[in-house]
């Protein structure tokens, strides 16, 4: 399990061939890798957004996630997992999040990989504050979603 | 004896302070946390809270030495 937040940007194709490669020089048990990368839209709720801040809780951020890892490790039979989160300015096409694991099976890899997602917005203390078109002005993004339950009996979040 | 208070995101700047300490006299639980910290103002609706970087309750027990968060719904990912 890799858990890392970066306040600078980083390159999650990258990041997942690198892994990929040293896990292939060890072991050939591998036989599902999903990716997630989350990337910066320049839009939200009918606004046009030039940047985003993204603030989080050091400390308690990893040990979140590291639950959520923990958790899903109990529920789906994983290799590997790697995940990424951007923190500080945040511009349009980057890299938010990257969530990729590894399985010797695509079933755990594919719920896997929505599990962690859905928890991480619903669990890890991050927050976004978002700055609209061209202007100074600024919101707190809003709207918490609600975890892995919710998907699984059908009620749907953005 | 003193607990430390931590505000994130929206509430850290409605409040203007991102982090404090208050004495731990009379603090048994979280919402007795807020309340020494906040002269006395009710919690606010729909914020989390938690004891030494864990998920809490308002009424979570609360100690000499514990680090208290209050911070709005999370939108990370």
């Amino acid at each position: 399990m890799t858990i890392r937040i970066s306040e600078i940007p980083f390159d999650p194709w990258m990041e997942v061939s690198q892994q990929h490669s040293k896990r292939l020089q060890q072991k050939h048990d591998c036989g599902a890798t999903s990716v997630f990368v989350g990337t910066m839209r320049d839009f939200n709720e009918n606004s046009n957004v030039s940047s985003m801040f993204l603030e989080h809780y050091p400390g308690m951020t990893e040990s979140q996630l590291e639950q959520i890892v923990n958790q899903a490790e109990q529920r789906w039979v994983i290799l590997d997992t790697l995940i990424i989160h951007r923190v500080g300015d945040i511009y349009p096409a980057d890299a938010i999040v990257l969530v990729a694991i590894w399985a010797s099976h695509r079933g755990d890899a594919f719920d896997a990989s929505r599990f962690i997602m859905e928890e991480l917005k619903h669990n890890a203390p991050f927050w976004k504050k978002e700055t609209l078109g061209k202007t100074e002005n600024s919101r707190w993004v809003a709207g918490n979603t609600d975890g892995y339950t919710s998907i699984q009996t059908g009620k749907t979040s953005s | 004896m003193s607990i430390k208070i931590r505000y994130f995101a929206s509430l850290r700047e409605q409040l203007g302070a991102d982090e404090l300490t208050i004495k731990a006299d009379g603090v048994s639980t979280v919402f007795d946390a807020w309340q020494a910290a906040n002269q006395a103002e009710p919690l606010p609706d729909h914020l989390l809270y938690a004891v030494n970087m864990e998920y809490a309750q308002p009424e979570t027990a609360v100690k000499d030495g514990d680090e208290v968060a209050f911070f709005p719904p999370v939108t990370g990912g």
